[in-house]
């Protein structure tokens, strides 16, 4: 019954297809992306992208998976969450550990699907009791329970207490850092446009008419949970795997304001606007490293003036979609090419 | 016995200061229902608006608590109106992550212009102690504290209960839109509240300063994430639930560092936000409200 109403519903993806003939189909867009990562790992091979470009690269990649993982729960299914960097943390700390103490070449993948396994766990079960609050309490309480993780993290002994866990073998490179984004992205959007993600969507519209139309709300909010705390523990695995270097400072409450503002910046509910986003702010603030003090500074005023002029972030809630961007730029250089005739 | 008291009246003195930083959190939130990350910096620039009062300018204890007030509450009231009065009518999420620039902005450029050093106050007020009971102390500053914060309270409830603009932020607080019409004058009903609870910051700055004898600029992040505590403990937007919730968890802090591992006293502190927001949302004083649709 839902499925049905649900597909009749008029999609923006829908009526763009409609719109906009798809010229880039699916096997285009696996060439494309082979191509992009073919481009930049010979870019790398050839040492154009140096050590210094890399680790920007890596940083990138790692900041699309968290803030496309945090937009599903933010943006797509409208609960807000203060406390991804604890997700992430869990999954840094699982891989950094199963990689240290373990001697086969499988170890880093054991780690890492491990590692968001178990964020993906610690998800579900943060995720029952707490998503039954709503909007500033429910992100006062996450924020409350990433912070409890992370204090744990610091307690404990087998995790380096607050030194954190240092030669962690590196295995991460480009090309896993990349694979992962993309399977992240794919997995993701496919997900919110099945029927399950349409049901998240439902839920952030009108959480009271979802409920009445049947759909079980709870069951959304904490799938949405999982599956972004899943995504979480996935980048923090490729970060401790990529930077053989983990401390609890790393991932606390500003690294959850960090992912948010990547989130907010892109535009929630656009996982298109997430990706630009966290592309922008890595080389935002990989060059005001030189003004290391003002960095903080440049960067809050910032985050303020785009909250107060353009709120609804980079894309709002639309998708960058290249089929339009083509016909649109083909068509606004059709028109001005009839100005220019017309001038002549 | 004696130690129970002696965590006792250190957790009191604690808890008066998160009583009135949680008093600017609350008031803040029942009156424009935005949680105001920047209010723990407010609270920071204040304690340095004391410690430079004190050590440049000689000024005393009284004194230099006034100008910090007064200071603060300019302050307060600059932030209202350039970075939260635009996003009046924009998404709460929006205004939330405003807060946090703004929260950032105090912190850093505090940094940038005092230095990122801790920096020890002045002793303005001789340590002098007294010893009730065998085995229990209390020294001057903790007296200093409580009756600070007891007449700031008394002054804030006169504020609120019986002058006029008290009403009018009582009003604003209970429905904008029917205090709008009743020709209250919203915008500066919210930034006088602003104010009164940035000037209590201000003052809390100032007594945390003369009681822990140093100050950095990123003092503010945790004490005013438990003065959230404390304010959602007590249930938020209720003035005296800020009180009762700042004490609380002052005592409850005190009692798991001096009985337990000092390591996990935030951790106890957030345990108790949980389960409050689990258990009973509104807080110990609040009022259950039923959903509309």
């Amino acid at each position: 019954m839902i499925d049905v109403m649900m597909s009749e519903i008029n999609t923006p993806e829908a009526m763009n297809s409609a719109k906009y003939p798809r010229k880039f189909t699916l096997l285009k867009k696996i060439l494309f992306i082979v191509l992009f990562y073919g481009i930049i790992q010979l870019l790398i091979f050839l040492n154009v992208i140096n050590a210094y470009y890399q680790v920007t690269l890596a940083m990138i990649c790692i900041n699309i998976i968290l803030a496309v993982s945090l937009n599903l729960i933010t943006g797509f299914t409208g609960q807000f969450s203060l406390g991804h960097a604890g997700f992430m943390s869990i999954g840094a700390y699982t891989c950094a550990l199963i990689t240290l103490n373990m001697d086969t070449p499988f170890s880093f993948i054991i780690g890492l699907i491990a590692g968001a396994i178990l964020a993906a766990i610690v998800g579900l079960l943060i995720g029952i009791p707490t998503l039954r609050l709503k909007g500033d309490y429910l992100a006062i309480a996450t924020l409350g329970l990433a912070q409890i993780i992370e204090i744990i993290i610091r307690n404990l002994d087998f995790t380096g207490g607050p030194r954190g866990l240092a030669n962690i073998p590196q295995y991460a490179n480009w090309t896993w850092l990349f694979l992962f984004t993309v399977i992240t992205v794919v997995i993701i959007s496919n997900f919110i446009n099945s029927s399950h993600g349409r049901a998240c969507i439902s839920v952030r519209e009108d959480e009271i008419a979802a409920e009445a139309v049947g759909i079980n709300t709870t069951k959304y909010k904490v799938l949405a949970f999982i599956i972004g705390a899943f995504f979480a523990g996935i980048a923090g695995a490729l970060y401790a795997s990529y930077f053989y270097y983990i401390k609890p400072d790393l991932f606390g409450f500003l690294k959850s304001i960090d992912i948010l503002v990547i989130v907010v910046l892109g535009g929630m509910g656009s996982i298109s606007g997430s990706i630009l986003a966290a592309i922008l702010l890595v080389i935002i603030s990989t060059y005001l490293q030189s003004f290391a003090e003002f960095r903080m500074i440049i960067y809050s005023v910032i985050l303020v003036l785009i909250m107060i002029f353009k709120p609804q972030g980079l894309m709002g809630s639309s998708e960058f979609s290249l089929n339009r961007f083509i016909q649109e730029t083909r068509k606004n250089l059709q028109k001005l090419g009839q100005k220019l005739h017309k001038v002549r | 016995m004696a130690q129970f008291l002696q965590q006792l009246i250190n957790g009191l003195s604690l808890g008066s200061i998160y009583a009135l930083i949680a008093l600017g959190y609350t008031m803040v939130y029942g009156i424009i229902k935005l949680i105001n990350f920047a209010h723990g910096d407010i609270y920071m620039i204040g304690a340095y608006i004391g410690y430079a009062c004190i050590r440049h300018f000689k000024l005393g204890f009284i004194p230099s608590l006034l100008i910090s007030m007064v200071a603060c509450s300019l302050l307060g009231f600059a932030i209202e109106k350039i970075a939260y009065k635009p996003l009046r009518n924009s998404t709460r999420i929006a205004a939330l992550i405003t807060a946090i620039g703004v929260s950032l902005f105090l912190e850093y450029s505090t940094m940038a212009i005092v230095g990122a050093t801790v920096k020890t106050y002045p002793e303005v007020v001789k340590t002098v102690t007294f010893t009730p009971i065998e085995g229990v102390v209390i020294n001057i500053q903790q007296i200093f504290i409580f009756s600070v914060t007891i007449i700031l309270m008394v002054i804030l409830q006169f504020i609120v209960h019986k002058t006029r603009i008290g009403k009018a932020m009582r009003a604003v607080s209970a429905d904008k839109d029917a205090a709008q019409l009743m020709g209250i004058n919203v915008d500066s009903t919210i930034s006088f509240t602003f104010a009164i609870g940035s000037a209590l910051a201000g003052a809390a700055g100032i007594l945390v300063g003369i009681y822990y004898n140093s100050i950095n600029p990123l003092m503010g992040i945790l004490p005013g994430l438990r003065a959230f505590i404390a304010a959602v403990f007590g249930g938020i937007g209720i003035i005296p639930g800020a009180l009762i919730g700042g004490l609380t968890i002052g005592i409850i802090e005190t009692v798991v560092s001096g009985y337990a591992s000092s390591l996990y006293k935030d951790a106890v502190a957030f345990a108790i936000l949980i389960l409050i927001l689990l258990i009973k949302p509104s807080g110990l004083l609040g009022k259950n409200t039923r959903e509309k649709v």
